[in-house]
């Protein structure tokens, strides 16, 4: 409980640190007053079009990532796999730099086009599901996905200008940087029709992990089970993945961190959102100002710790886990 | 456990009966046209040789794989129209090789159990920690709680997972092959465990087993299956009869009273293996 407490506070610190910050610096209570309808022009631009779409933009995808590798790595009961991993990313990503670099598409549609790629892959997941191997086929399958979009992403790059290739890299490394209000809410709306399927898996992964025998012994299907599973960490990855880019690691570590701290041996799939957030939001603000004056993408912070974190995970006694 | 659920479970009368079941996978019939009844309240044993069709009974009538044809009945209605919830409430499996993930704790599996029981939006009640403190003491798993089911002995973690099958308070259930990988005393540890329950709550037992003797010892009933059909059903003292046997294995043997429980006691003649070497 006490752990959960700082986690929490944790996440409130650096989610006020992040308003807080910048070459604008206000104060709580400036930021306060703003969001209370009052401040000046400058405050009210400052707060409302640039940190605070940032901010949440940061918390929602940080749990949407967290959740979704949870979900994956409790059905799975592979502590390496994540969306990354199962080429959920990698699909969006292809998607995303084709359309970038060879139709020259940005915005809106863009987006939806990374979301169309990540369904793509997902497909194949969807089809590698079925039958009694699934766990073993998916990763397999999904490995295979990652690395093909990883070659076609290569090829697409040494075929054009060289400042093309320079929008679309830092696409690919995964940036918060100037979150526009559309994509927050729509990835909010995401949450909004993952939380009732999220409710339900609750409930019934925890039965599915103990063996397909077992899970129907208590009345859960697991074909059922793996196919939502799939459909949500898709839905949450690849909306996610078409707003920010494919950040890496967050899918990996999140529930690595919440797992140990429920330590029961639960899927912690809502804790794993809660450190998921603050995970990213924590590496948004450690990329805009651990160095001075350079501003470097989210997904360059995630990379780095999430190496880190990794390494020593598998050095420490916590790394049995793995 | 209140006494309206303990009235209603018993009301359900929970008998399965099978009838004209064929069962298997796409192309190899396993069982093909069989008839059986499962009395209410009493310890069953399947025992039969490798590939007889036992395993895949049990499947059927925990719903595992949806029968080819022919219906199986729990107290009079056809399972396959039991919304699955419900018939979990009242039938449960110990399949062969249940997994417990990395970690999970002995206390965590066991409420686990109480799935069936829960409604969707339904907050874990003070009834359902009782009844998962209630399987662990029962099962001698109370000490154990907060170890992971993966650093536990053989025999405790097969406990574990009867808890976990208790916890679901199934008026009926089913095990294959519990005793697998456990060494003699634990066998009987268990085998003991399981008699208990069903002479203290009343819980119907159906255990499919390898051990002949210990089939013997402990069954209420027992049926020996070969080639997907039932060739005995009855108390181990009649069925186990050397010619059973011969049909069953394809092995000659000798059958005696057991000196301490006087349950049939099968001694397998020296070389009275009749299977060839690749067969089973």
């Amino acid at each position: 409980m006490l752990v959960w407490i700082v986690v929490g506070i944790a996440t409130v610190v650096v989610a006020v640190s992040a308003m807080v910050l910048g070459d604008y610096p206000l104060t709580p209570a400036q930021i306060g007053e703003v969001l209370l309808g009052g401040g000046t022009r400058p405050e009210q631009y400052v707060v409302l079009q640039v940190r605070l779409p940032r901010l949440l933009m940061a918390l929602l995808a940080g749990a949407a990532l967290g959740v979704a590798g949870a979900l994956l790595q409790g059905m799975l009961r592979n502590p390496l796999a994540s969306p990354d991993l199962l080429g959920i990313s990698g699909g969006s990503t292809v998607a995303a730099v084709y359309a970038l670099l060879v139709l020259g598409i940005t915005g809106p549609a863009l987006a939806a086009i990374a979301f169309g790629g990540g369904l793509v892959a997902s497909l194949l997941l969807l089809a590698a599901a079925r039958g009694q191997a699934a766990g073993l086929r998916l990763i397999l399958a999904g490995i295979g996905v990652s690395f093909l979009s990883a070659s076609i992403v290569g090829f697409l790059m040494t075929r054009v200008q060289l400042q093309q290739t320079q929008s679309a890299l830092v696409w690919l490394t995964g940036t918060l940087s100037s979150t526009p209000w559309w994509q927050v809410i729509v990835l909010a709306l995401t949450w909004v029709l993952a939380l009732p399927v999220l409710a339900v898996l609750s409930r019934r992964l925890p039965v599915a992990v103990l063996g397909a025998d077992t899970a129907v012994g208590l009345g859960v299907r697991p074909g059922v089970v793996r196919i939502l599973v799939i459909l949500v960490a898709v839905l949450l990855t690849a909306v996610t993945c078409a707003f920010i880019g494919p950040i890496s690691f967050i899918a990996l570590c999140a529930p690595a961190i919440a797992r140990p701290l429920v330590a029961h041996g639960s899927l912690a799939i809502g804790p794993s959102a809660l450190v998921g957030a603050l995970l990213l939001c924590a590496s948004d603000l450690v990329a805009q100002f651990a160095i001075p004056g350079v501003a470097v993408p989210a997904g360059i912070v995630t990379g780095a710790l999430g190496a880190v974190f990794l390494l020593w995970l598998l050095a420490t006694s916590k790394g049995r886990a793995l | 456990m209140t006494d309206q659920t303990r009235e209603g479970v018993q009301l359900a009368a929970s008998q399965l009966s099978v009838h004209e079941l064929v069962a298997g996978y796409p192309g190899r019939r396993v069982i093909d046209g069989l008839d059986l009844e499962i009395a209410a309240g009493r310890v069953t044993m399947i025992i039969g040789a490798n590939a007889c069709g036992k395993s895949t009974l049990l499947g059927a009538l925990a719903r595992l794989r949806a029968p080819i044809s022919g219906r199986i009945e729990l107290g009079g209605e056809d399972i396959a129209r039991i919304p699955r919830t419900e018939y979990a409430r009242q039938v449960g499996l110990l399949p062969q090789h249940p997994i417990a993930p990395e970690g999970l704790t002995v206390a965590e599996l066991v409420s686990r159990g109480r799935h069936p029981h829960r409604g969707l939006f339904a907050r874990w009640s003070a009834r359902d920690t009782a009844i998962v403190d209630q399987a662990m003491e029962r099962t001698g798993m109370t000490a154990l709680a907060e170890r992971p089911v993966g650093d536990l002995s053989g025999g405790q973690r097969q406990r574990a997972w009867i808890a976990m099958a208790l916890a679901q308070d199934p008026s009926i259930l089913l095990l294959d092959e519990p005793t697998t990988f456990l060494d003699l005393s634990h066998q009987l540890d268990l085998l003991e465990l399981l008699r208990t329950l069903n002479r203290e709550q009343g819980t119907t037992i159906v255990v499919v087993l390898h051990d002949l003797n210990l089939a013997a010892r402990f069954a209420d009933d027992l049926i020996v299956m070969a080639e997907g059909r039932v060739i005995a059903h009855g108390a181990p003292v009649d069925v186990l009869t050397a010619e059973t046997i011969a049909e069953a294995f394809a092995l000659e043997s000798i059958v005696i009273s057991d000196p301490l429980t006087h349950t049939p006691l099968v001694i397998p003649k020296p070389g009275g293996s009749h299977t060839s070497a690749d067969a089973g």
